[in-house]
């Protein structure tokens, strides 16, 4: 089943398309990687489909439901990690956590029990009674994945996710993602092409706010004919960004 | 449910920042302390009758509040600058539950500082009486007037920008156009047709009257300042909306 589908999807500011026309299935359960150089519209994409701006033309359903018309339902069964970190700076950790999980319908004691899973799954025994403006970023960032990750939605959108990460951190944060594959539909942007390499079942490259190539990392190798990612990416992105 | 849990948010948020807060609280009665010194310094009869503390003391309250302006304003731009921004609004909250949600935890804080300058005005003469009760409940809309304020000036502009509004140049106009430092109709014309049409004045003429338990008085007032209150509110969950809208 399709977990998102766009169709014809535009998006202009003022006289500038940041995307433009664009056509992108993926399907549910599939950890799907966007990727794309600065300004190649992967966060416009992100932010119509998480219903946070209005796309200028086209359509697109998540879980069936239209972004334009269903709004609020596509918001109950979504979730977004922000590139930003995007905790509430004078609640703990714990309260961070069970206010997401109760503005998403949970009671007080499922929202209790909810951030006792995440803080135990992300390893936030020890600060969970600090403030998240005393947090280290890398801490922060972590809480700010895990409320993401609360409202178990069927749709989650992580952007730039490791950003900021020490590579400890990074990797911790990866197993972790693996572990979600296949319970919910991610997608997932980011510039460390390694991690794509790695976590996604299938990658698209965006180029000038258009899908310019789609396929799993290897496809992807196979279409540029070189063994590295790296290069792959640079070939597609580069023969389009010109 | 949603705008409950949104609010606890903000009160924790709110309240946590202690300094603000005594700053909120303590302003209003340092004017109070300080112009009913400068009232009895004048000899009796003398004096403007506007800073009789039957007077002065509902004025303050009612000037102490335009300080929720300034409280709700930073609240919301301060949440703008933030990436929690962006979570709140890829989140089920509705505009109107947002609104809402600013918009409670600042009653209690109304309420307190209405109260804690009536017991102060108490200690410099006010007499008691249990018409003070209303006095603070007649508060509540133009509570709401400026926190509507506060709310629809802290979606559009930036936290260093509200700081200027709502701190400094809102707070400048409600005391001119208010009746309390002065009586407008000495300086008439379109001063004081402005000052009629605005809520300010008709809010510390309610407050007066409830405070004397003149109860006939009130409403006449009041019902201005609830058209206000409904009115702004409304307006700041349009202009919510279409800032969601327009991110």
């Amino acid at each position: 089943m399709e977990a998102i589908k766009t169709e014809k999807l535009v998006k202009k500011y003022k006289d500038k398309t940041a995307v433009k026309g664009l056509e992108l299935t993926v399907y549910q359960g599939e950890l799907y990687g966007l990727l794309g150089v600065n300004g190649a519209g992967k966060s416009t994409t992100i932010k119509m489909l998480s219903c946070l701006t209005q796309p200028t033309s086209g359509e697109a359903w998540v879980m069936g439901r239209s972004i334009k018309n269903e709004a609020e339902q596509v918001k109950a069964i979504m979730n977004v990690s922000p590139q930003e970190t995007a905790v509430a700076a004078k609640l703990s950790v714990r309260e961070n956590l069970e206010f997401i999980a109760r503005i998403y319908g949970c009671n007080k004691k499922e929202s209790k029990e909810k951030a006792r899973k995440m803080i135990e799954d992300f390893s936030m025994e020890e600060i969970a009674k600090c403030r998240a403006a005393t947090l280290s970023g890398g801490w922060q960032r972590r809480l700010s994945i895990a409320m993401a990750l609360i409202t178990q939605p069927d749709v989650l959108f992580l952007d730039e996710p490791t950003l900021g990460l020490d590579v400890l951190a990074r990797r911790e944060l990866w197993k972790y993602i693996e572990e979600l594959k296949g319970k919910m539909t991610i997608i997932l942007t980011t510039h460390y092409l390694e991690e794509a390499e790695s976590l996604c079942d299938r990658i698209g490259i965006m180029a000038r706010g258009a899908l310019c190539a789609e396929g799993t990392a290897e496809e992807l190798k196979t279409k540029a004919n070189t063994n590295d990612f790296e290069e792959a990416f640079i070939t597609i992105a580069g023969e389009n960004t010109k | 449910m949603r705008t409950i849990t949104f609010a606890s948010r903000n009160t924790k948020e709110i309240t946590r920042d202690i300094l603000t807060l005594i700053f909120g609280i303590a302003f209003p009665l340092i004017l109070l302390l300080l112009l009913s010194a400068i009232n009895k310094a004048i000899p009796r009869g003398y004096g403007p009758t506007n800073f009789q503390i039957q007077y002065l003391a509902p004025g303050i309250t009612v000037f102490g509040l335009s300080f929720l302006s300034l409280f709700s304003s930073m609240l919301i731009a301060k949440d703008r600058t933030t990436g929690f921004v962006l979570r709140l609004f890829t989140s089920p909250l509705r505009p109107s539950e947002f609104i809402l949600g600013y918009t409670m935890p600042m009653i209690p804080i109304a309420l307190t500082q209405s109260t804690v300058c009536y017991l102060c005005a108490l200690f410099l003469g006010l007499p008691f009486s249990a018409n003070l009760l209303a006095a603070v409940a007649v508060n509540i809309p133009i509570a709401i007037v400026f926190i509507a304020l506060g709310l629809m000036f802290g979606s559009v502009l930036s936290e260093k920008a509200v700081g200027g509004i709502c701190g400094a140049l809102l707070t400048n106009l409600s005391a001119w156009f208010s009746n309390i430092w002065f009586d407008t109709s000495m300086v008439g014309g379109a001063f004081e047709t402005v000052s009629n049409i605005l809520p300010f004045s008709h809010a510390v003429k309610a407050a007066q009257a409830a405070a004397a338990g003149d109860f006939g008085a009130i409403f006449p007032e009041l019902w201005w300042v609830v058209a206000y209150a409904v009115v702004l509110t409304a307006a700041a969950v349009a202009v919510f909306a279409v800032k969601l809208k327009k991110n």
